[in-house]
């Protein structure tokens, strides 16, 4: 069987709106991704659970709320601390160009601003989760 | 290959690697699905069926948090339907999933049926043993809810829920027979809405007009507000008085007999069709005997049965 990538989408925080997650959940499943929602309000410990139970390749959380931060460092620390740093880490959102800088300094993958094609994020994912080496 | 040290150690990337492996078919999973085989056979199954939007996911999302309540772990299998198409899907029933502890009491696997029609996927049955063998002693599975009759889902389960809604009385008219076969409880859910007790009626009526005689369980319909937490108890509680019938019966053993003789039956099945069936396509041969067939000169039986001949083990 040939291999799917399978995705996580998660919408951390408070603010409510999910329809740009649910843009982005279609156009992958669209592309041939097996897309797993979790929906609103995830803390960074459910999203690393879920991600690990779910066997992702990727987690793509959407963070509009200005929390990005607090939440995406969150997030690699609980990717750190079950050992599941072999999962790629990605993001959109309203995101200053430093700030960009900074995560993907820290081990966020990629940041996608908003707006930015969906081809964009579908590429990405099939040459990260294509290289990724399965963690033993 | 998934590291089975780790896994009995509770490492649940362990676990999660190997519902992966699972759904890969990968070279060795087999046996060490064997190995583990004896070690699930204390969990109890239950699936959740019926049609998209009735509050299956709702009801799971309850049913969980009563048994981690009642001191069980439990892990749930949710399938959703890969496109034809494109080969992707929207695995979306973990939006339900509601404020579940994250101790590992609870594990949640989103599965697609990646090309299977019967309301789960093919690595379900085995993901099942996976979770068993984890620790998980109450697996709920909820099917993909786009079929007629899921019928898949009594292969894998003690235990069979449908969930249906105060609309649903033309489908229960259409599906009546292969319904009333796999349901031992009935749920009426979002009986908020009009029609509810109506729709519980009929479903009593039809239930006992289909009634096998031979038993003596006569399934339950219980009216649900799954969203409002309404008669979640009743519900929970006919399941469980549906188990103690079946242990107490004899049903429980004899259904899990069946299963298991299903089960060899399908291994050898794909076996014999990898092995066997799948060779005989080879060289173009299939081609050359459509033309004969096609130039008049020839027909599929007798090419059916030269084939058998040519090729039987
Ligand atoms: N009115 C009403 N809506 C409900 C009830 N239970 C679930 N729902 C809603 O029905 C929708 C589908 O529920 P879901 O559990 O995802 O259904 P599934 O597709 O069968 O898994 C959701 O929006 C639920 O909030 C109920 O008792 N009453
Ligand atoms: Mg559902």
């Amino acid at each position: 069987m040939e291999k799917k990538v399978r995705v996580l989408l998660a919408k951390p925080g408070l603010d409510g709106h999910d329809r740009g997650v649910k843009v982005i959940a279609a156009a992958l499943r669209d592309a041939g991704m097996e897309v797993i929602y979790t929906g609103l309000r995830q803390t960074p410990q459910m999203i690393v659970d879920a991600a690990i139970q779910e066997d992702v390749d990727a987690i793509g959380v959407s963070i509009l709320s200005g929390a990005h931060m607090t939440l995406f460092p969150a997030i690699l620390e609980e990717l750190k601390a079950k050992d599941a740093t072999d999962i790629i880490l990605f993001g959109g959102g309203i995101i200053p160009d430093d700030d960009k800088t900074e995560l993907e300094k820290m081990g966020v993958a990629k940041i996608f601003t908003p707006g930015a094609p969906t081809e964009e994020a579908i590429k990405f994912l099939r040459e990260a989760a294509g290289s990724r080496s399965p963690k033993e | 290959m998934v590291s089975l040290d780790k896994f009995y150690n509770g490492n649940v990337r362990a676990l999660s690697q190997l519902i992966s492996a699972i759904e890969y078919q990968q070279n060795g999973v087999h046996k060490t699905l064997g190995e583990i085989f004896p070690k699930a056979a204390g969990s109890l199954k239950i699936g959740i069926t019926g049609p998209p939007g009735a509050g299956k996911s709702t009801l799971v999302n309850s049913l969980a948090h009563q048994f981690i309540d009642s001191g069980n772990k439990v892990g749930i299998l949710a399938v959703d339907p890969t496109s034809p198409f494109t080969g992707g899907a929207l695995l979306g029933d973990r939006v339900r999933m509601n404020e579940f502890p994250i101790d590992g009491r609870v594990y949640f696997r989103s599965m697609a049926t990646r090309g299977s029609s019967g309301g789960l996927s093919a690595a379900t049955d085995n993901a099942t043993l996976a979770l068993g063998a984890f620790g998980y002693d109450i697996i709920l599975i909820e099917t993909v809810g786009v079929g007629q009759v899921e019928l898949d889902i009594i292969d894998s389960c003690d235990a069979v829920i449908v969930v249906l809604v105060p609309e649903s009385g033309d489908s229960v008219q259409t599906m009546k027979a292969g319904l009333m076969e796999i349901g031992d409880v009935f749920v009426v859910n979002k009986c908020d809405r009009p029609g509810s007790d109506r729709m519980a009626a009929d479903l009593r009526y039809a239930i006992d007009s289909w009634k096998r005689f031979d038993e003596g369980w006569i399934a339950p319909v219980v009216c649900t507000e799954a969203i409002n937490g309404k008669n979640l108890d009743e519900l929970f509680e006919k399941v469980q008085t549906f188990v103690k019938y079946s242990k107490d019966s004899g049903r429980f053993v004899s259904q899990r007999r069946q299963q298991i003789s299903k089960k060899i039956m399908s291994l050898l099945q794909n076996r014999f069709r990898q092995e066997f069936l799948d060779q005989i396509d080879t060289g173009g041969k299939i081609e050359s005997y459509i033309d004969e067939i096609v130039g008049g000169k020839s027909n599929p039986f007798d090419v059916g049965e030269k084939l058998y001949q040519q090729f039987r083990p």
